[in-house]
């Protein structure tokens, strides 16, 4: 939800990883209980998320990916609304039709969320010849991983948006694991910034589990796509501290890698950071975490108390 | 009314529409250095050239469409579009519905296929049916140049994707075309023959085939109706099963190969709601199961043919079949 107070963006930026890991711990939650719907969470990612979201402005646009639930949440997306449709209900944001995979929510300008990799980047560089041809200063941000830079999409993509002059900022989380199989299997090299030189894009690599890093890179970003009208490519290093997806399994993961990146868990260092400079009480912390469980619990009790759509929704909305 | 050719009348269709609506953009592989004369009226950003990558020409599309404009892609021939299908089938095709009607995809994407210019199967394949078996597409299959022009403005305007394939073989057939407004909904056929004794159902240029046809059938005192149904879909049920139930007797023609084709969904629509009506049994004559070849004469074994389609028609209405056992039809 959008803060009803200002808030210093270092503590903003607490605040929306905190709702983050809060819904996606709703969501294990929910698993743990017993049977749900499968999902792809981004526990460990939430810095990334958080902080380039936070640099957009209302007018830019957001097509991410299947773990969109961070990009969404710091969007100002309604977890109860999220919720639902992750559970098939009327009032999620697309009526129960898309599920977690596919949640778009056109009022905050996410104009969806792919599930076939590397389809966000297939529609970036059209949602960009929108912006640049109606006018307006919007860009458009676009959420892929190491995966999706795999595929061919990916450099049609770049080379398109670099040819046309067009204002997408691309985002890789590059969070090491391309659904079932390390990175290090599937491309040579440990970065996927270095390949945006080949379409003479710009490209930075910082530190994705530092929020504070991602947001000043992200806003200088989100800057020099808004005036230059070039795309640029933004990618955060990261780590995917679950499986695939809920239920979760890590049986193939190595125990070692798994904590050396829990020890370094976004949330955990900006907490450390705000408390060692003062700008935080562990009050203010422990207030903090209390009001996103608070509004994930509303979120699970609005989401389960709502309606699964009529049947005759089935065959609405496939035409205009 | 002018003369104009199938390629004309689409590009009369596509500056009209350019005209009529700024949001109105067209691209593809060498689209501008076609068309100057579309550079020279609406501008270099509305009129572009891509690289040869037909799936981001598609999503470029596709994403445009959710986000205000009304783009018309030209991905050239049929087979490359194995290369757009994601962007087509489940992004333009999916997303409406998956967002719950909140996005809408209003765009057309062009394609070339079919037999005549000895092109080969990479080519040249008829593979219109995977796109109406997509949920949320739209298909567009015309026969005559006034139905490009007039298809094309009504595909331009529709809020829906739209494959609008051209037959190779038509594009420079000339036929008369009115000037301005010429809209032809999508869904309806044409019935471009009366007949009473046999109807039979096409679309591209199997149509010219089927007149062809009736008319050798007519010489024989066979009545033939020719139905051209230029809107695959939504496919017109009504127009099918009327002239079903008026003749009796139905022969399905295109150029595509037969198994799950457009003329097996016909055949199947009659059979449920119009298998009282029939007097013979349902014949669909199609292209084999193979894919398109270059040679000349392989090319037009390829390609349905007139006499096929009158020996058929001949079959069918010196067939008699009463209610009786089987074996004793015939």
């Amino acid at each position: 939800m959008p803060p009803t107070r200002p808030l210093p963006p270092s503590r903003l930026l607490l605040e929306r990883m905190l709702l983050i890991r809060a819904y996606e711990e709703k969501i294990i939650a929910f698993h743990e209980a017993g049977p749900f719907p499968h999902v792809c969470t981004s526990v460990g990612q939430e810095a990334a998320a958080a902080g380039v979201v936070s640099a957009l402005g209302p007018q830019d646009q957001i097509l991410t990916n299947h773990r969109s639930a961070g990009h969404l949440l710091a969007r100002g997306a309604d977890p109860g609304r999220m919720l639902a449709e992750v559970m098939g209900r009327i009032t999620g944001y697309c009526k129960g039709k898309s599920g977690t995979l596919h949640i778009s929510a056109r009022e905050l300008g996410v104009i969806l969320t792919s599930t076939i990799v590397g389809g966000e980047l297939s529609l970036a560089t059209g949602a960009a010849l929108s912006r640049e041809m109606l006018g307006g200063d919007g860009i458009v941000a676009c959420f892929f991983g190491d995966g999706a830079a795999c595929e061919g999409i990916f450099h049609e993509s770049l080379n398109l948006a670099s040819v046309w002059n067009l204002p997408v900022l691309y985002v890789c989380e590059n969070n090491q694991w391309q659904a079932f199989v390390h990175r290090k299997e599937t491309m040579l090299g440990d970065h996927i910034a270095p390949r945006a030189a080949a379409y003479g894009i710009e490209a930075v690599t910082v530190d994705g589990n530092d929020v504070e890093a991602v947001f000043e890179a992200a806003t200088a970003a989100v800057a020099k796509v808004r005036s230059t009208r070039r795309p640029f490519l933004l990618e955060a290093t990261t780590y995917r501290q679950r499986g695939h997806m809920e239920p979760h399994d890590q049986s193939y993961v190595d125990p070692a890698e798994i904590a050396a990146w829990r020890a370094k868990d976004p949330i955990d260092r900006q907490k450390a950071r705000l408390l060692d400079r003062g700008d935080l009480t562990p009050d203010d912390l422990a207030g903090m975490e209390a009001r996103a469980r608070t509004a994930l619990d509303d979120a699970a009790a609005f989401a389960s108390a709502s309606p699964f759509p009529d049947p005759a929704e089935l065959t609405t909305d496939v035409y205009a | 009314m002018p003369l104009l050719t199938v390629n004309e009348a689409i590009g009369q269709a596509i500056a009209e529409e350019m005209r009529r609506d700024s949001r109105v953009l067209i691209f593809g592989e060498g689209t501008a250095t076609k068309h100057p004369e579309l550079v020279a009226e609406f501008g270099a950003a509305r009129v572009r050239n891509t690289p040869l990558a037909e799936g981001i020409i598609a999503g470029t599309a596709a994403g445009a469409a959710a986000t205000g404009l009304r783009p018309i892609v030209d991905l050239l021939f049929a087979p490359f579009l194995c290369f757009a299908m994601d962007e087509l089938v489940n992004s333009a095709g999916k997303l409406r519905y998956m967002s719950g009607g909140q996005f809408s995809f209003p765009m057309v994407a062009l394609a070339m296929t079919g037999g005549g210019w000895t092109v080969g199967a990479q080519h040249n394949h008829n593979l219109e049916a995977w796109f109406v078996h997509s949920p949320g597409l739209k298909v567009v299959m015309p026969s005559t140049p006034a139905d490009f022009k007039g298809l094309m403005q009504a595909a331009i305007r529709d809020e829906n994707p739209v494959l609008f394939f051209v037959d190779l073989a038509l594009a420079f057939v000339p036929g008369e075309v009115p000037e301005g407004e010429a809209f032809v909904p999508l869904g309806q056929a044409a019935v471009r023959r009366e007949g009473s004794d046999v109807t039979l159902v096409s679309y591209a240029k199997t149509v010219h085939t089927c007149l062809q046809a009736a008319e050798t059938l007519a010489e024989e005192g066979v009545s033939a109706e020719v139905l051209d149904l230029r809107t695959l879909k939504p496919l017109d049920t009504a127009a099918i099963l009327r002239s079903v139930w008026k003749t009796g007797r139905l022969v399905v023609v295109h150029e595509a190969s037969a198994p799950c084709g457009v003329g097996a969904e016909v055949a199947a629509l009659v059979a449920a709601e119009a298998f009282a009506a029939l007097k013979a049994p349902v014949v669909r004559i199609t292209g084999p199961d193979a894919p398109a070849p270059s040679s000349y004469p392989l090319e037009q074994a390829f390609i349905p043919q007139a006499d096929a389609i009158t020996a058929a028609a001949r079959r069918l209405v010196a067939v008699d079949l009463p209610v009786s056992a089987p074996g004793s039809a015939g």
